[in-house]
This record gives C-alpha cells, sequence and structure tokens, in this order.
C-alpha cells in the first residue's frame, strides 16, 4: 500500500493540473470552492488536528483576512495579492489576541468561547464596526488580482491561483508536522500533562497553533475576496466554521489526505445533488452522528510514525 | 424610571426562559460532562409543537384560556421529552465510553439534523403564533402598566424553576441525580442506575426547554426553525454565568444574563444586544471559569 502512495499523489496532482481543460466553467468554479474550503480546512487543521484544540470560530479569522483585503484594496487601493501577507499577519494577531487569554481552557469550554468569538466578529461585521465595513451589504468593487501584469479574471485562471496556494500550503504544512514544532503540538493533542512534564511550553505552543492557523486563513480570506469581488458578513456564518471543523474530523484530523478528500465530498457532493439541496444539511447532521459511531478517526486518519 | 423599569421587567421574562434552557444544559453536563448542543433544538421543536398543537386541536377554545395553555404547556412538556430520550438514545448512549470530541461532533451533528427536520417540515420562513389567542391585556402597578404576557411567563418560570429545586433537593431520585453529578461510579455502587439518572435528565431538562420554546411562541408572537442556536448559546452562558452543574446557578444565571441583555440593548445598543451575551461569555470565562455559585474543583489530572 505504502509503495502505491507516491503513484497516487503523482496521478492527483496530474489530474487535478489538467482538470479545467476538460471541464466546463461552473465545474471548474465547483472545484475553486473546494480548493479554498481545502485551504480553509488545512489551516483549521493545524489548531484542530495537530494541537486537538477545539476552534468552532475559523470563520472570524477568515473574515478577518477577507475584510483586511478587501478594505486595503478599495480605500487604498493597495493591489489584492499584496495584501496577502498583511491579512494573514492581522488574522494571526487577532487571533494571538483572543486566544491569549482563554488558551488554557479546557476541550469544549475552548469551543464554546471560540463560537462566541466568531459571533462577535460577525456581529461586528454587521454594524460596520470603524465604519470600515460596510454592515450587511459588506464591500463591493474589489479588484481583479494581478499576477506579473496578468489579470486573472475567468474560473479557469483562479483555478491555478487557488490550488497553486493549496500546493504551496500542503508542502510546507507536511514540513511543519514533520518538524520539531510539529511533534510538539501532536503531543499536546494526546496528552497535555505528559506534554507539559516533558519540558513543553504548552501555552506557547497552543497559541502558535492559533497563530498560524489563523493566518493561513486570513490568506485564504484574501482569495476569497480576490475571487468573489464582494464581501459580507454572511458569508462568515457561524456554519462556515461548523463545515470547515466537520471537514477536518470527517477527514480524519491531522491527515492532510483525509482533509482534501472530506473537502471534495462535502464541498463537491452536494453539487452533485442539487434537486436535493434542501436536505444537505440534513445529510450531513446525520453523518456526523453516525461517523462517530462507525468511524471516529475519520475517512483517512492520519498514521502514527 | 419607568422606561427601567419595564426593561428589567423584560429582561426578568427573557431571563426566565434562559434559566428554563439553562437547566436542561446544567443537568446534562452534570451528569455526562457533556455540552448538549442540541439542546437549543430540542427548545425549538417545543416552540413548534406548541404552535401545531394550539392552533390544529383549538385547545383554547374548548378549554378556556387558562386550562387549554396549562393542557397546552403539558402536552410540550411530555412530547419534548420524549425527544430528549430519543436523542440521548440515538446520539449520546453510544458515545458514553469515546473521546470528548466525538461526544461533541455528534451533539453537533444532532443539532444539525434537528434543525433541518423542522426545516423540511415547516418551511424556512417564521411561523406566526395566533395573536387572537393570546391575551393583550396590560395590568396596572401602582400606575406601571406592564403586559400581562410578561407577567405570566415571569411567575411561570419562577414556578417551574421552584418545582424543579424541590424536586432536586427534597426527593430520592432527585439526590441520585445530585449523586451521579458528583461522582458517577461511586453513585453506581450506591445502587443508583446511572443509566435511568441520564435517561431522567433527558426527559426533565428538555421538557423544560421545550416549554421555554412555547413561552417564546407566546411572548413574541413568531419562531423561527434557527432560534434554537442563538437561544442555546445564551442560555449556555447563563449556566456557565452561574456554574456549570449548579442548578440554583442556572436559575440565577439565566434571569442575570437576561436583565444584563436588556440593560445592554437599551443603554447601550440595540444592534450589539446578541454580541453582549457572548462578551459576557468570554469574560466570565476568563475572569471566574466555575460561575458566580460553582464551587472551585480540583482539575482532575
Amino acid at each position: 500500500m505504502k509503495r502505491f502512495e507516491p503513484f497516487a499523489i503523482a496521478l492527483f496532482a496530474a489530474l487535478l493540473a489538467v482538470a479545467p481543460l476538460f471541464l466546463n466553467t461552473y465545474q471548474v468554479d465547483v472545484l475553486n470552492s473546494i480548493g479554498l474550503y481545502a485551504l480553509l480546512a488545512l489551516s483549521l487543521n493545524l489548531i484542530l488536528g495537530e494541537a486537538g484544540l477545539f476552534n468552532m470560530g475559523h470563520a472570524a479569522f477568515y473574515a478577518i483576512g477577507a475584510y483586511t483585503a478587501a478594505i486595503l484594496n478599495t480605500r487604498y487601493q493597495v493591489p489584492i495579492l499584496w495584501t496577502l501577507p498583511l491579512s494573514g499577519l492581522i488574522a494571526g494577531l487577532f487571533a494571538l489576541a483572543v486566544a491569549r487569554p482563554v488558551v488554557h481552557l479546557r476541550g469544549d469550554y475552548l469551543l464554546i468561547v471560540t463560537i462566541g468569538v466568531g459571533e462577535i466578529v460577525r456581529i461586528a461585521l454587521v454594524n460596520d464596526v470603524f465604519g470600515l465595513t460596510g454592515g450587511a451589504n459588506g464591500i463591493f468593487g474589489i479588484s481583479r488580482p494581478k499576477l506579473f501584469g496578468f489579470v486573472i479574471r475567468q474560473p479557469q485562471e483562479f483555478y491555478y491561483l487557488i490550488w497553486g496556494f493549496v500546493a504551496l500550503t500542503i508542502f510546507l504544512f507536511l514540513r511543519i508536522k514533520r518538524s520539531r514544532f510539529g511533534r510538539a503540538l501532536n503531543y499536546l493533542r494526546e496528552d497535555e500533562v505528559a506534554a507539559e512534564g516533558s519540558g513543553i511550553n504548552t501555552d506557547y505552543y497552543k497559541l502558535a497553533a492559533f497563530g498560524l492557523g489563523a493566518a493561513w486563513a486570513g490568506m485564504a480570506g484574501t482569495l476569497f475576496a480576490a475571487k468573489m469581488t464582494i464581501i459580507s458578513p454572511e458569508s462568515f456564518s457561524f456554519w462556515e466554521s461548523v463545515v470547515l471543523f466537520m471537514i477536518v474530523i470527517l477527514g480524519g484530523a491531522g491527515s492532510i489526505a483525509g482533509i482534501l478528500l472530506a473537502a471534495f465530498l462535502v464541498i463537491g457532493l452536494p453539487e452533485l445533488f442539487r434537486e436535493f439541496a434542501g436536505a444537505r444539511m440534513l445529510v450531513f447532521g446525520l453523518v456526523m452522528m453516525v461517523m462517530m459511531v462507525v468511524r471516529p478517526q475519520g475517512l483517512l486518519p492520519a498514521r502514527g510514525r | 424610571m419607568e422606561e427601567f423599569i419595564q426593561q428589567l421587567t423584560n429582561g426578568l421574562a427573557v431571563g426566565g426562559i434562559y434559566a428554563l434552557i439553562a437547566l436542561g444544559y446544567t443537568m446534562v453536563y452534570g451528569v455526562l460532562k457533556l455540552i448538549n448542543f442540541a439542546h437549543g433544538d430540542l427548545f425549538t421543536y417545543g416552540a413548534y409543537l406548541g404552535l401545531t398543537l394550539l392552533t390544529s386541536l383549538a385547545l383554547t377554545d374548548r378549554l378556556g384560556f387558562v386550562l387549554g395553555i396549562a393542557v397546552l404547556v403539558l402536552m410540550v412538556m411530555g412530547l419534548a421529552a420524549v425527544l430528549g430520550a430519543i436523542l440521548e438514545r440515538a446520539a449520546y448512549r453510544p458515545l458514553r465510553e469515546s473521546p470528548r470530541l466525538s461526544a461533541v461532533v455528534s451533539a453537533l451533528g444532532a443539532s444539525i439534523f434537528l434543525q433541518n427536520t423542522l426545516m423540511l417540515i415547516y418551511g424556512a420562513r417564521f411561523q406566526v403564533y395566533p395573536d387572537d389567542i393570546l391575551p393583550t391585556a396590560t395590568l396596572n402597578f401602582f400606575g406601571l402598566y406592564l403586559p400581562l404576557m410578561r407577567v405570566l411567563i415571569v411567575l411561570a418560570s419562577v414556578v417551574m424553576m421552584a418545582a424543579l429545586y424541590l424536586f432536586i433537593q427534597k426527593t430520592r431520585i432527585g439526590t441520585a441525580i445530585r449523586a451521579a453529578a458528583i461522582d458517577q461510579s461511586a453513585a453506581r455502587l450506591m445502587g443508583i442506575d446511572v443509566n435511568r439518572v441520564i435517561l431522567l435528565v433527558f426527559l426533565v431538562g428538555p421538557a423544560l426547554g421545550g416549554v421555554a420554546g412555547l413561552m417564546v411562541g407566546l411572548y413574541y408572537g413568531q419562531v423561527n426553525f434557527t432560534m434554537g442556536w442563538i437561544y442555546g448559546m445564551k442560555a449556555f452562558t447563563a449556566a456557565i454565568l452561574g456554574g456549570i452543574g449548579n442548578i440554583p446557578g442556572a436559575m440565577v444565571g439565566g434571569l442575570l444574563l437576561g436583565v444584563i441583555e436588556a440593560m445592554g440593548a437599551a443603554y447601550i445598543s440595540i444592534a450589539w444586544k446578541d454580541a453582549i451575551a457572548f462578551c459576557v461569555l468570554i469574560l466570565i470565562l476568563i475572569v471566574r471559569p466555575t460561575g458566580l455559585l460553582g464551587e472551585r474543583v480540583a482539575d482532575k489530572i
């Protein structure tokens, strides 16, 4: 099984690389959504999957990245892709600031607090906080991204931007996973007391996971803003956080391949069954309950090393 | 002053509703150490069941207002309790020995499932309670005019809380619930059937939550299939505010949160009303995670 893995990965990457040539615009657009969700779920995975911190307010960090990019772009005419580092930085700093006082809380308390943070951010956006966010209508007229003088406009062009970023993310996150830092996070997830006893500064690593995951979500927010050209608070509701949480858990916490698979299933499958769109969330709920009994470790669980 | 008292009584009415829901959270948390995310949706079911029974059976026409509403309350309580027991059986019992995360995910799944079932049955729009059934009279207290419905809601929630308090404190079954909350395995050794206690908690909690849903329907006149989420979050905040696992704490926390929210909406900003409750939640978890009435429990290592 392990022997065939490199081939499977190469095949998957090759298929993704040529996919837009064979698909229509709508299908490519669905793949773009899948890519964005995969990106967000991978960033959440750092917090929830690797470090085992129950974060159900991930949409807040995503929103802050998207709004930072949109505000910089529409008010100060900063090219949208140039805002990437700054949106990441601001989302990351925000996560550090809110996580600092609560990061020591036990599992489900942290879950509730992060839900609260997510809601406060959404309400702040709706209420046009600092007069910057445009209230319930959001911000429109975000300019198209430009890469080396080439304006990215078509879904096919966005496809390569988004999935290129996904590929970069997977490469970097795999390095993190295999590093000393990644091992420390895993140790935290498995046994916090033992980790602390072995000299791991638990608060430091938890905050680092939060900051890094949020920064990545913020950059995904920038890509989202660039793709949509309009953003509004309803794109960052509690349910977005739930869907991301679900992708990580269904795929297998800590497993990059599992998360990609789950992103395809959770975002892609409903597009195939559009006539049952109303029952989509119902099925999700049922799947979550059944999965926890039948296969709590996820579809493609991470392997121990 | 008039404005202040209006807000205070309104806060108490909403707070009573929060307290009734919070009792369900706190009882389940006490016994199972699990946040029952689907509890807010059982509350919504209470509101919808109440609406359906009220309009289809025409209870108030046949039995008169007081008796009709009393019968309605009992029916909603019974049905919500049955739903709670089914929920426990389907979503939580198979995961009793699983890690925390599994139970949390299953609870969320159950919540999403219940909410969307309701949406598929009734549709996504707001459902309106018939306004010709409800009393619109106002009572005059020394020159202060309070809506009758508001007074009734405060009274009803206080009566139910008192009844629950007596049940928990004075009866053998109540003692068993308290014992199972303190130490499940020791309670089992003392001959308490913990499974029955858990089932009981899932009957009583949803029954109170269901009535709270009915009250929201009667008080505001309209209900929505997603309302359980925001009410659930606030009731959970109330439970934490009072000290999770602590039954009088949930009552105090609910009333307090209702008043804080009403005052915040009136004197700070109505647009930030929902954010106020979440700020209270975060503050209490930072400053005093055991809540106002919670005892300090040493963390088990």
